[in-house]
């Protein structure tokens, strides 16, 4: 099941594991990134803490924690590659999963039509 | 991230205050004559010291970087002021503007264009130009958020002089590799100039001025184009395959690797020319000691800098790791809070360096290249080490 939220990042739910990544519209604004700092395997989080940071030329920007939870895989690829971010956002340039702490609490998140009206 | 964040990514310096001053809120943005073309290219638009500018096109900022090293780039610099000083002879007109600006301008030969700054009663900088002979008369070209200000200095001061703001010209950059080969096709006389030449000529019908310079660490053009012939002109170098708009965004990376300080980050009214590393425009003349030593605002300071070094210096500074470092980190002697020495001026992440890059101001004594200081960064003390500036190899024509 994916899912959204209103700031701009994306799940990937299976069972009480989240894939979680910045939207193609992120990743449009941002324009070309290069440097993306990862939270810690292991780390736990808050719902809209500070999860990772992404930064282009011009700026940096934080990328938010969506739902509380333990993150159990980081993706290096990215770290490595930045540009990944911007070829593949909601693919192959996930940025961490995360093992939910209350997976139901992802019901309450927005639905891929509800994202893209938000947008515009 | 959220949609204040992303709104911020399309200004330019979001971390610097000194520039969030010169966006103008107001909704009354003023245009340059190339606005509507901007829009037709599909430019991002942001507010920038009261003008509506282009901060990107469709290629992106790292691309229209690479783009202006690789070939060449067309960049609307028309919010700038493009202002006349007229004495009743060039000598005069010289000698009034010597008492604002510590460099040779008696000196300067016609069609000669040489970089100064307005210094400031404390020996700080009120703002940096180019100042050109134009045989009868001097041309300066000003920041444009400080042009209100520096008209307002001029005239209070240059006494017996006329200053004027054109107006009605626009002023285009030209920069990159294949920029002399771009412009003599319009113009034959392109590839006789040299670095800081100044030609009049005749373009499409337009009466424009051309200088060999620009802000990019690249060769290049910067001309002045009458506004109702600027979109015309504009297009005819962007016909070109080898030419592409670039937009504030590089302009801003560009003008980092090569060097080169922006007004309101890396220099401004307490920084003093010395410790900006810029004592190399004040030539021998008008230095302490020299036939036309003093006679500005602030040389006691600046005088006093020369004789006993200058208490800090603006250096280059490599971050060691991937993570760019932006102005106004605090830089420290240790990676711990203890020791803060000074603060980052300008950073990004400089395309051509394939890594970030940034400048900013250190005590004299670890101002030596290869020294190594650290900058707070979240919560992070990131190693970088000074380096001797630019960051790239500049290909001015001499």
């Amino acid at each position: 099941m994916l899912k959204f939220t209103a700031e701009h990042e994306w799940l990937k739910l299976e069972g009480d594991v989240a894939t979680v990544g910045i939207t193609t519209h992120a990743a449009e604004q941002l324009g070309d990134l290069v440097f993306v700092e990862l939270p810690e395997v292991g780390a736990e989080l808050t719902k809209d803490g500070n999860a990772a940071t992404v930064e282009s030329v011009k700026a940096a920007s934080d990328v938010y924690a969506p739902l509380d939870g333990e993150v159990t895989e980081v993706n290096q690829a990215i770290v490595d590659d930045p540009s990944l971010v911007n070829s593949d956002p909601q693919g192959a340039a996930w940025f961490f999963k995360l093992k939910l702490k209350n997976p139901s609490d992802a019901d309450a998140l927005l639905d891929e039509s509800a994202y893209k009206d938000l947008i515009g | 991230m959220n949609r204040a964040q992303l709104r911020r990514q399309m200004s330019l310096c979001v971390y610097c205050a000194a520039w969030r001053l010169f966006l103008d809120h107001s909704p009354t943005l003023k245009q340059t004559p190339l606005h509507a073309l901007h829009l037709s290219l599909g430019a991002k638009m942001v507010p920038f010291a009261g003008y509506d500018m282009p901060v990107q096109y469709p290629m992106g900022v790292m691309k229209e970087h690479l783009q202006t090293r690789a070939a060449s780039g067309l960049f609307d610099v028309s919010h700038m002021g493009q202002v006349i000083v007229r004495g009743t002879s060039y000598e005069d007109a010289a000698r009034a503007l010597e008492t604002l600006v510590p460099v040779d301008i008696l000196g300067l030969k016609p069609g000669r264009q040489r970089y100064g700054f307005f210094t400031a009663d404390n020996g700080g900088i009120l703002d940096d130009l180019m100042i050109t002979n134009r045989g009868d008369h001097l041309l300066v070209v000003v920041n444009a958020a400080c042009k209100e200000q520096d008209l307002a200095h001029m005239k209070a001061h240059l006494a017996g002089c006329e200053v004027t703001l054109l107006e009605d010209r626009a002023l285009l950059a030209l920069q990159g590799p294949s920029a002399e080969k771009l412009l003599a096709s319009l113009w034959a006389g392109a590839a006789d100039m040299i670095f800081m030449d100044v030609r009049d000529a005749s373009i499409l019908g337009a009466d424009c001025i051309i200088s060999r310079s620009g802000y990019s660490g690249e060769d290049g053009f910067e001309i002045s184009v009458p506004a109702d012939k600027a979109e015309e002109f504009a297009k005819a170098l962007l016909a070109h395959p080898e030419c592409e708009p670039i937009g504030l965004g590089a302009r801003d990376s560009l003008r980092l690797e090569a060097g080169l300080c922006l007004y309101g980050n890396d220099i401004d009214t307490t920084t003093s020319p010395v410790e900006a590393s810029l004592e190399w425009a004040m030539q021998k003349v008008r230095r302490p000691g020299g036939e036309r030593a003093g006679g500005y605002p602030g040389a006691d300071r600046i005088a006093e800098d020369f004789a006993t070094g200058p208490v800090r210096r603006r250096v280059g500074l490599k971050p060691e790791g991937k993570a760019p470092v932006r102005a106004h980190a605090v830089l420290y002697a240790e990676d711990s809070p203890e020791s803060p020495i000074g603060e980052v001026t300008s950073g990004t992440f400089g395309p051509s360096v394939e890594g970030p890059v940034a400048m900013g101001y250190v005590p004299a004594a670890l101002a030596e290249p290869g020294t190594r200081v650290f900058a707070e960064v979240r919560g992070k003390y990131l190693p970088l080490t000074v380096t001797a500036l630019p960051f790239i190899t500049p290909t001015y024509k001499r």
